[in-house]
């Protein structure tokens, strides 16, 4: 099977962030690092590849930075990647992220195309269903579980609540990932060192711009969101707080 | 119906989803200050009685997109009918809840028609005659308002709890309920659903605990559980966790709290380590009084805390459990 995997790059997790001077974003001169539920449905790729054979490739779309996804990826066991280095993919819509990768992979045929089922930033969660429609494609998200079956795949599918869902399929298909899936595996020092002579395609913003339109949606600000809910916060050192907590919880509280 | 705003509602097995009533009530308040009428579908086979149910509602016109292909749930179907019925009204704004069910096909739907969708909003604003959607991006550590910048129709999904499902107000008399038979083609489901199942039953019921006290990543490692364990017990109550803690297998599944796992309403929430992103917070934010003890005091978590202690959880979880016993004699 040969599974394109589409990788993001996002500020860490605990990376303070700032806001940018105009309020329209955040400041960029922050730590980086693998969009979580990505890392899974690269891990998931690997998997299957291990399983069946094929070839995982790893894209990503974003500055010179971003590059750093691709090498993680090469470095755990993809065999190649396409990079669409420029920074102007950063204030893309999904649709048009979706459409320039749908371009870049024109002459790729792949059996499956994998995402995280959303990013930490955005948190849109729809880059992967766009793109299954761009392509003609059938998809289905929040994947706990991948099989090959008769003339396709068959998917679990996490709903809500604690159910889930057996999906067949055809392929070629696209799926979105659910952290936990699997088990993240880390990169060996050998992979590091071979991910080095890994080929490492970059795809300009011209070669795809044909391709895009404008954004359809416009972050008009961003800022610190205000507090619903009055909070009160408790001081000291940690004996001091542990009295304190003790007594909203006899006296506010009421559960001791 | 140019300037209609179309709540798509969400039935399962002939039961109506109750989040739909929020988006109802998004609609009413929308409406109150755009003056657009309220209208509302319902798709599936077999749904007119919850046709009859929405109609129930101050909305001007309830449809019934009926079809024997969409009894059961398929993006392929529902993007199939939603389409067509969308292109024919036209309204202005369509609305959704940000189930996972909507989140599986509204980006098909409006990619189908050439569209965008804003998801998981929690709030909207008018400004001028431009309607803005607020969103919560980098899990929750800061707001966006969001504009469309297209053509209508416009669709947008709001978040569970951004809206109060019991402030969707009811018509005068039942509003008139229409019936569309949309035609699916065969060829147009590419997928074959089965059945919806659980695992192994659920062995732990969070939502009857009155006390929980849950770990989240801040937590570190794998042994540092008992740490929270310890609180829990000295307080009677059940531990849980957020997702991540789950996922690494260092409490089973059935603690997990959040919009995949289970949501609860104690009386005390007591968030350790927990920086409070939006999966999680929809699980557990109905809590009576919600306690957030983290190092980092810019954690969304604190937004809806009642109390909130920002420093080393390693120091002060143990203190807090030897405090409890204390009082509790």
């Amino acid at each position: 099977m040969k599974i394109l995997v589409c990788m993001k790059q996002v500020p860490q997790k605990d990376a303070p962030l700032k806001l940018n001077e105009g309020g329209t974003w955040i400041r960029e001169d922050v730590s980086y690092e693998v969009n979580e539920p990505d890392a899974y449905a690269l891990e998931e790729a690997l998997r299957q590849k291990e399983k069946h054979g094929g070839e995982v490739v790893v894209i990503t779309a974003g500055p010179a930075r971003a590059q750093q996804v691709l090498r993680e990826g090469l470095a755990k066991g993809a065999d190649r990647a396409i990079h669409l280095d420029d920074n102007a993919f950063v204030g893309m819509d999904a649709m048009n992220i979706s459409k320039a990768f749908v371009a870049a992979i024109k002459d790729d045929k792949f059996d499956l195309i994998f995402t995280g089922l959303q990013s930490d930033d955005y948190g849109y969660a729809q880059t992967g269903v766009i793109m299954a429609e761009l392509l003609g494609w059938p998809h289905a998200t929040i994947i706990m579980e991948i099989q090959k079956s008769d003339g396709g795949i068959k998917v679990k599918r996490e709903l809500e609540s604690g159910f889930f869902q057996h999906v067949g399929m055809p392929l070629p298909a696209v799926l979105t990932i659910q952290s936990g899936i699997n088990k993240l595996r880390y990169a060996t020092l050998l992979g590091i060192k071979q991910a080095k002579n890994k080929p490492l395609r970059k795809v300009t913003l011209d070669e795809v711009k044909s391709s895009l339109s404008d954004n359809m949606q416009k972050v008009e600000k961003l800022y610190i969101p205000q507090k619903s809910k009055k909070t009160e916060m408790l001081e000291g050192s940690p004996a001091e707080v542990a009295k304190k907590l003790v007594e909203k919880l006899r006296n506010e509280v009421r559960v001791i | 119906m140019a300037n209609t705003i179309l709540v798509v509602v969400e039935q399962r097995e002939g039961k109506l989803n109750r989040v739909s009533w929020e988006t109802v009530a998004a609609a009413q308040a929308i409406a109150a200050e755009t003056g657009w009428t309220v209208e509302a579908a319902v798709f599936g086979s077999g749904i007119s009685s919850i046709a009859g149910e929405v109609a129930g509602k101050r909305v001007a016109k309830v449809y019934a997109l009926e079809s024997p292909r969409l009894a059961e749930y398929t993006p392929d179907g529902v993007v199939a009918a939603l389409k067509q019925f969308i292109e024919q009204k036209k309204p202005a704004l369509v609305l959704m809840p940000h189930t996972y069910q909507v989140r599986d096909f509204a980006p098909q739907l409006t990619t189908a028609l050439g569209r965008t969708l804003i998801s998981d909003a929690i709030a909207f604003r008018k400004e001028g005659d431009k309607l803005l959607f607020t969103r919560q991006m980098f899990q929750g550590k800061f707001a966006a308002d969001v504009s469309f910048a297209c053509e209508p129709p416009h669709f947008a999904t709001f978040q569970a709890g951004a809206f109060r499902g019991d402030k969707a107000e009811a018509g005068a008399s039942a509003a008139p309920v229409e019936t569309v038979n949309v035609d699916i083609p065969e060829s147009a489901v590419r997928t074959k659903p089965e059945a919806p199942f659980k695992e192994a039953k659920q062995a732990v019921d969070l939502t009857q605990a009155e006390i929980i006290v849950s770990v989240g990543r801040g937590i570190k490692e794998q042994k540092h559980i008992e740490l929270a364990k310890q609180l829990a017990e000295a307080l009677g109550g059940e531990i849980a966790a957020s997702r991540p803690i789950c996922d690494s297998g260092w409490l089973p599944m059935d603690r997990q709290i959040g919009s995949s796992g289970q949501t609860v309403a104690p009386k005390l929430y007591l968030a350790v380590g927990i920086s409070g992103a939006i999966q999680h917070i929809v699980g557990m934010k109905g809590s009576r009084s919600i306690i957030a003890i983290n190092k980092d005091a810019e954690a969304p978590i604190f937004e809806i805390a009642d109390y909130g202690v920002v420093g080393n959880l390693f120091d002060i979880v143990p203190a807090l459990t030897e405090e409890v016993k204390k009082a509790k004699g």
